[in-house]
């Protein structure tokens, strides 16, 4: 039950300021075996992630040093694998808060998903560039819920590389970073001797580039670049 | 056929009538199956809670258009709302309605606002009344010893 257990540790903050939505989301989030918390609007959901909006530049906070969570976020109490937001919501809207998250860099790994009851191409492309993983259409179903694992994979790993990165940055070796399909043990555990690689995996080859949802596919290229928002572990 | 049997027998057909008729659609399907030991409860609960948003909703239209000067903006958003919240629920509806509703706004047609809030307020009475019939049911199949039928 490896894949099964790692499954449960993933934490999925979802922002809804419908309290119906939030209920359903939440259910249709612990059925997929995550665990879930839910805020009502986007700076409840800045402050769970410690982002406080009184605080200055995100740029100049010192860089993560003596951190462990794949997350780097010291602010955190805990960790955050996936934020799932609604689009429309009154103050600070999903889009305002993707934004913010992508903006900062303790929290720009985290993948962030937009939901919307509302089918405009011009928002959900809008949304993609601005780093949005997936735009899911409202109501949201369990088969859609399917497609976030590549994403909080990815994070994990990505965490995982950031980790060999600073490894590799006192030490001068090379790491190989995993596949996405080894269960998460096996890659805690590659603490492995430097082999001398050429270059990182492109993890970014390995995960479908399908997975947007087929609203709008004639407007979107599956391989129109995303910003880069952590130069650290991964190369495009 | 026992008691249970007919229950269940009342429940599937009632169930299928509620979809036949448009009172519900898929989403509320969708419901069902997100409903298990875990959370028994889980669609009576979501759908309490979506009444409870009905009656707040419908009354701040009402209040809305009772205004000297309607702000139609104010009232859409709460149409925006609902229509929301039928669509998550399944509530099919009380959705189109919505639909409606959203038409008319936009075109500050206030006679229009006033027939589709008592459409509203008439297709979420009717649901609710529906709802809590097929709520009875269920409860009195689970205390005749029986179980709930899966009806797709």
């Amino acid at each position: 039950m490896g894949m099964a257990a790692a499954e449960s540790q993933f934490h999925v903050l979802a922002v809804d300021d419908s309290v119906i939505d939030r209920k359903l989301i939440e259910r249709l989030l612990k059925t997929s075996s995550y665990q879930v918390t839910t805020v009502d609007s986007g700076s409840k959901a800045l402050q769970f992630l410690g982002l406080y909006e009184e605080e200055g530049d995100q740029q100049t906070n010192p860089p993560q040093t003596p951190c462990v969570s794949p997350t780097n976020n010291h602010h955190q109490e805990v960790e955050v694998n996936l934020v799932i937001t609604d689009y429309c919501m009154p103050g600070m809207t999903g889009y305002d808060l993707l934004k913010k998250i992508k903006e900062s860099s303790s929290l720009r790994n985290i993948p962030v998903v937009i939901m919307s009851s509302e089918n405009v191409p011009s928002r959900i492309s809008r949304c993609l560039e601005e780093g949005a993983e997936e735009f899911f259409l409202k109501p949201v179903r369990l088969s859609d819920l399917n497609r976030l694992k590549p994403h909080i994979m990815k994070t994990k790993i990505k965490g995982q590389q950031n980790l060999e990165k600073l490894e590799e940055e006192s030490e001068e070796t090379q790491f190989q970073s995993p596949p996405p399909t080894l269960p998460l043990q096996e890659q805690q555990q590659l603490q492995q001797p430097p082999q001398s690689q050429p270059q990182q995996q492109q993890q970014e080859q390995q995960t479908p580039s399908n997975n947007k949802r087929k609203a709008m596919e004639e407007g979107l290229s599956p391989d129109r670049t995303r910003p880069r928002y952590n130069g650290i572990a991964t190369l495009v | 056929m026992d008691v249970v049997g007919q229950l269940q027998r009342q429940f599937i057909d009632y169930t299928a009538s509620l979809y036949r008729e448009g009172y519900v659609d898929d989403q509320f399907t969708q419901l069902q199956k997100l409903q298990d030991e875990s959370s028994p409860d889980f669609v009576v609960e979501v759908i309490t809670l979506f009444f409870d948003d009905c009656e707040k909703l419908i009354n701040n239209m009402a209040k809305a258009m009772e205004q000297q000067v309607v702000d139609f903006k104010q009232v859409d958003s709460h149409v925006h709302q609902l229509k929301g919240s039928s669509s998550s629920v399944g509530a099919m509806r009380v959705k189109n309605t919505c639909v409606a509703f959203r038409t008319v706004c936009e075109a500050q047609n206030l006679e229009g606002c006033l027939r589709c809030l008592q459409q509203v307020n008439h297709d979420y009475s009717l649901l609710k009344n529906k709802l809590q019939t097929l709520f009875r049911l269920e409860q009195q199949i689970l205390a005749a010893g029986g179980s709930i039928p899966m009806v797709e």
